[in-house]
């Protein structure tokens, strides 16, 4: 068995140096009718067996590398610095524990608190915590701060949010008092703000809003975090942090809480996960942040130190009491953001920002000159539109896959009223051919 | 010197001018953002990132590495974190661009690998566990126990009948056990532990009746011991219509040897990170699969990968789901490490495990014993309690003896937990110890232990060997200084914290 | 130990002075040993009704969260601010400038169940220690 150094030697000799003969009376707690259960499993598998199969099992699928990937919605194709991989696997960050012991985590506290920072930098708002499982729970926890904060009972949510989004707030408020209610979008895909000064009463905890929303639109706030404010309510917003090197920040709109997903900073796709919820927060709500916080202070010798902070409100001191149940984070996703921020630094920042605007702006008016898809130009993207196709997309879908292109992820399966619409996705990863090779094949459909 | 003494952050490192990456400067549209988009748009605050170069960005984290313990280099005795070592080629295999590059979206045509991956991984899963079917959405143990009260909470509202307002807990559980039950309103109960840890059975009778939704356990419990009644607690409490959830942070030493499933339990979370070995990664990523028996499967979040014709796909979600608990399947990367460990273990391997686990552990008691109290007597599980409360009159407390543990080149372990135990410190060696390192580890703490008799200051203000000492946490929590932004408004930059 | 003789005591730690229709309530001596350093207190906001024995405000130290009871119904008139720049005065001067929060007594009939110094000083005896 690998990994285990026990030898049958040294097995006997231990089972007498604990007073047994044999290993079962140390189980002896056991039910016999529980034990040795039947275990239908394949037998062990040696490495190279182990990295055959694996190696066999991926080349069933056909990744972004083999194809030429436009899909988006949630999460994106991005490049990832060779530097910032090298640091996310180094043994010390991987395999070490929560740092509950400061004294032997000053590598993972450190970089945590740096993550805060830069988290605090590209939103605008004071306080970061360390993270969330993702985007979507993320959203969640800043429902229930808003909640719990105010004290009402109602939640609006755009329906401009991505929809796994809303289905996670969802799923945590139900079975509560809680409720949740929708705010629709007009047909450019951006949200009505009459709407929300009707819905905006005395009930409401929080608004949330998605920037850039679903559909890949850069929201006009304008005014609309005074009013949210004017209500007493707060201001939420989300969207993909790559979006603020460019765009205006949370912090600039006026929102108490952004949360959201922050994949794009650094993680691979990997069909999903893990990714890594950001939770940043007005000075305000300090205390109200769920999670865990890494904190500067001094040690015993007057020596710059860092540890977990504001922690009675966490899960183990509060039991009951606590605001969520949240105990891990993500550490090394946030590192792995952490390293990428740093790599990219004040500059980078901003200029990634402007390429994946500047290559999705690119193939949208590309596109828009096609006689067979239409795409609104009023609305301002940062890296993802919306495409109408006036056959239907399945059939474009299926054309364009057999050409090894993935074109978009269909709309119609979240919004069934938005027939044949699907949303495309170019970031800094797409060259000029790309590009055109993906507006030569949709020419053809 | 070896480790730097430098504690700069990157941002006070950081010097205008200097880059690390540089991207491609072509441009295709033609568009310029400050002529094109309107201005209202527009970011207009500086993003005070830090600017250096990557050869210093590279030493700045890789000296931060340096300043951690960690599996790779330190023995974790973590009671209840099942610190086992974590293989690099579960590594390797996360890393493949075949898995990495995946969409999360794409079609399940483009994914037949990933998809069986998956599959295969519950099917190893559902018979360690013997439950029916898991959703691999949940992201950490805390959030499938999140999931576990959602569907308990789903269960009984399908069922009708009285409410049932009331979630059973042992005095002696995890923390996020009563946080989850409290978040959905439900009235968190503590059962009173026996001498052995486990559940008493007199209390529990008293507090079950028609309004007991569900009894979290874990088992072995916190004391490391099994809970010898655990079939006549699940029948108790399924007489009464009461659900049981399973915490499996204790998984590790029932593998291959008994499964929660046969217990009884109705729903149970295991921890990934714990019983299939990915790494801890300073806090996180984690996953939480939930499994539960055929009644509860309804209720399951979705979509659950199923076998189809052509493969492997994805369900469409019942009815009577709950709902998704989280952005798109789950912490995929963690399960293609717990996959490619669960065809190392194999069925042989299972066994091997917890057997290691129990020996390693009750050698280690063995040999600690005359030295400390343990907190429980007779044979333990994976892991066992030290009470060293007959230290406190030499000042000395279990958390001071865990710092002295650092200066042995040994992690602490678990320290005040749990908490029926005073000043308890909660051992856990896991299988893939060898001897040697289990030995110098009961050296250490026996030499500590002759510290506090001759010498308990030293004991009480260690550690002396590493970067820091004793952080101040009061400070810490009564000025919390949270991003360098606060730094800035506070003062607090390095040449003034150095004085 | 220091249980001044005109306050009047719970037996989970609080104290009460009365002063007319309204009482000023804090935690005594014993609780903030107890509690250790505290770190952050969730003051009631003024104009809240609260419940003989039921929670009425947080006192956090670095390991634990503490729930602070009323001593009696009422209705908060005044939380100390004092607290919330510098917690430590729970520690520091428990019985004065460490006080709470101030209510509006609803129920004077209640002040009477609960402890006199004497009786809490007894009580406080008698607590295990651990």
């Amino acid at each position: 068995m690998p990994y285990l150094s026990l030898t049958e030697e040294e097995k006997k000799a231990m089972l007498g140096s604990v007073g047994v003969r044999s290993f079962d009376e140390l189980i002896s707690d056991i039910p016999v009718s529980l034990r040795d259960p039947k275990i239908d499993l394949p037998s062990s598998l040696s490495e190279p067996e182990v990295q055959a199969l694996i190696s066999k099992l991926g080349r069933k699928n056909t990744s972004t590398k083999d194809a030429l990937s436009f899909l988006g919605a949630g999460s994106y194709e991005h490049f990832i610095p060779a530097a910032a991989i090298e640091i996310v696997g180094r043994q010390e960050f991987l395999t070490a524990y929560t740092p509950y012991q400061p004294e032997a985590s000053q590598g993972t506290l450190q970089a945590i608190y740096e993550y805060q920072s830069l988290m605090t930098e590209l939103t605008g708002l004071d306080v970061s915590n360390a993270s969330h499982y993702d985007g979507a729970t993320s959203l969640a926890e800043a429902a229930l701060v808003a909640l719990k904060t105010t004290d009402c009972a109602k939640i609006l949510v755009a329906r401009s949010l991505h929809p796994h989004y809303r289905e996670t707030i969802r799923t945590y408020l139900a079975g509560t008092p809680y409720k949740v209610e929708d705010l629709g979008f007009d047909a450019h895909g951006n949200f009505n703000l009459e709407e929300l000064v009707k819905k905006l009463d005395a009930s409401v905890a929080g608004v949330i809003f998605q920037t850039p929303n679903f559909f890949g639109n850069i929201e006009n706030l304008e005014g609309v975090s005074e009013r949210i404010h004017a209500n007493g309510s707060l201001m939420i917003l989300t969207g993909d942090p790559l979006s603020f090197g460019l765009f205006k920040s949370p912090g600039e709109w006026g929102a108490d809480i952004a949360a959201g997903e922050g994949q794009s900073l650094g993680l691979s796709m990997s069909f999903g996960g893990p990714y890594l919820g950001y939770f940043v927060t007005s000075q305000a709500l300090m205390r109200r942040i769920p999670g865990r916080l890494a904190g500067l202070t001094q040690d015993a010798d007057g020596k710059r130190a860092f540890c977990l902070t504001l922690q009675a409100r966490e899960q183990h001191i509060r039991r009951e009491r606590a605001g969520s149940n949240i105990c891990s984070n993500q550490a090394l996703c946030a590192l792995a953001a952490c390293a990428y921020m740093t790599l990219l630094g004040k500059k980078g920042i901003r200029e990634i920002a402007e390429i994946n605007w500047d290559r999705a702006s690119y193939l949208k008016s590309q596109i828009s000159s096609l006689k067979n898809f239409e795409v609104d130009p009023t609305p301002t993207i940062f890296n993802e539109f919306r495409v109408k196709s006036k056959k239907p997309f399945a059939r474009i879908e299926e054309k364009l896959m057999a050409q090894g292109i993935f074109p978009g992820v269909s709309l119609e399966s979240f919004y069934p009223e938005l027939k044949d619409q699907f949303l495309v996705c170019a970031t800094e990863t797409k060259s000029k051919e790309d590009l055109d090779r993906f507006v030569e094949a949709l020419a053809q459909c | 010197m070896l480790i730097s003494q430098d504690d700069r952050l990157s941002f006070e490192k950081s010097k205008p001018g200097r880059r690390a990456v540089r991207l491609p400067k072509a441009r295709f549209s033609g568009a310029d953002p400050l002529k094109d988009i309107p201005k209202g748009l527009l970011r207009q605050t500086l993003i005070g990132f830090p600017e250096m170069s990557e050869p210093d960005i590279v030493r700045h984290f890789i000296n931060l590495s340096r300043k951690n313990f960690s599996v790779d280099t330190h023995f974790y005795p973590l009671g209840s974190c099942t610190m086992k070592y974590n293989p690099k080629v579960n590594e390797w295999a996360a890393r493949q661009e075949k898995f990495t590059a995946l969409h999360p979206l794409q079609t399940e045509a483009t994914a037949q690998g990933m998809l069986q991956i998956l599959w295969e991984l519950e099917e190893g899963l559902k018979e360690i566990s013997g439950m029916d079917r898991f959703t691999l959405q949940p992201a950490a143990g805390a959030h499938g126990e999140l999931t576990g009260m959602m569907l308990v909470r789903a269960y009984h509202a399908s069922r009708g009948g009285p409410t049932r307002t009331k979630v059973l807990v042992p005095d002696s559980s995890h923390g996020t056990n009563p946080a989850s039950a409290a978040l959905f309103g439900y009235h968190v109960v503590e059962i009173k532990s026996n001498a052995q840890g486990g559940v008493d059975l007199e209390d529990l009778k008293q507090h079950l009746d028609e309004h007991v939704a569900c009894l979290m356990l874990t088992n072995p419990n916190t004391l490391g011991l099994f809970e010898k009644n655990i079939l006549e607690i699940t029948k108790l409490v399924h007489q009464c219509g009461g659900l049981l959830y399973y915490d499996g942070a204790n998984l590790n030493p029932l593998l291959g040897i008994a499964r929660p499933g046969d217990m009884g339990f109705d729903i149970i979370h295991i921890n990934l990170h714990k019983t299939f070995s990915t790494p801890h990664g300073g806090g996180g990523p984690g996953s939480g699969p939930v499994g539960v028996k055929k009644h509860l499967i309804p209720f399951l979040p979705g979509p659950l990968v199923e076998q189809t014709k052509k493969g492997y796909g994805w369900a469409s979600q019942s009815a009577k789901s709950i709902g998704r608990v989280k952005l798109f399947h789950g912490n995929v990367g963690v399960m293609i490490r717990a996959f490619a460990y669960l065809k190392t273990l194999g069925k042989e391997g299972l066994r091997k495990v917890s057997e290691a686990a129990i020996l390693n552990a009750n050698y280690m008691k063995e040999m600690l014993k005359d030295t400390f109290k343990v907190a429980t007597s007779g044979p333990c599980m994976h892991e066992f309690v030290l009470s060293l409360k007959s230290f406190s009159t030499q000042g000395v407390h279990a958390g001071d003896v865990g710092k002295r543990l650092l200066d042995y080149g040994f992690h602490a372990p678990t320290v005040h937990f749990p908490m029926v135990v005073p000043e308890a410190l909660m051992i856990e060696p896991t299988e893939t110890e060898a001897r040697e390192t289990l030995d110098l580890f009961i050296a250490a703490m026996k030499e500590i232990a002759l510290e506090i008799a001759t010498d308990p200051e030293k004991v009480k203000n260690a550690p002396y060997t590493l970067p820091v000492r004793r952080p101040n946490d009061v400070l810490a929590a009564r000025k919390p200084i949270l991003s360098y932004r606060d730094q800035l408004r506070e003062k607090l930059l390095a040449a003034e914290i150095a004085a | 130990m220091n249980f001044p003789e005109n306050l009047r005591y719970t037996k989970t730690h609080e104290w009460i002075a009365v002063q007319g229709a309204k009482a000023k309530v804090g935690v005594t001596e014993y609780a903030q040993k107890e509690i250790s350093d505290v770190v952050f207190v969730e003051l009631p906001k003024a104009g809240q009704a609260v419940q003989q024995a039921k929670m009425a405000a947080v006192v956090e130290s670095v390991k634990a969260a503490f729930d602070i009871y009323a001593p009696v119904s009422g209705k908060i008139t005044d939380a100390n601010k004092a607290l919330e720049a510098n917690p430590g005065l729970i520690n520091q001067s428990p019985y004065a400038d460490g006080w709470i929060f101030e209510l509006e007594i609803s129920n004077p009939a209640e002040v009477n169940t609960l402890m006199t110094a004497a009786q809490y000083h007894e009580a406080v005896q008698q607590a295990p220690k651990h």
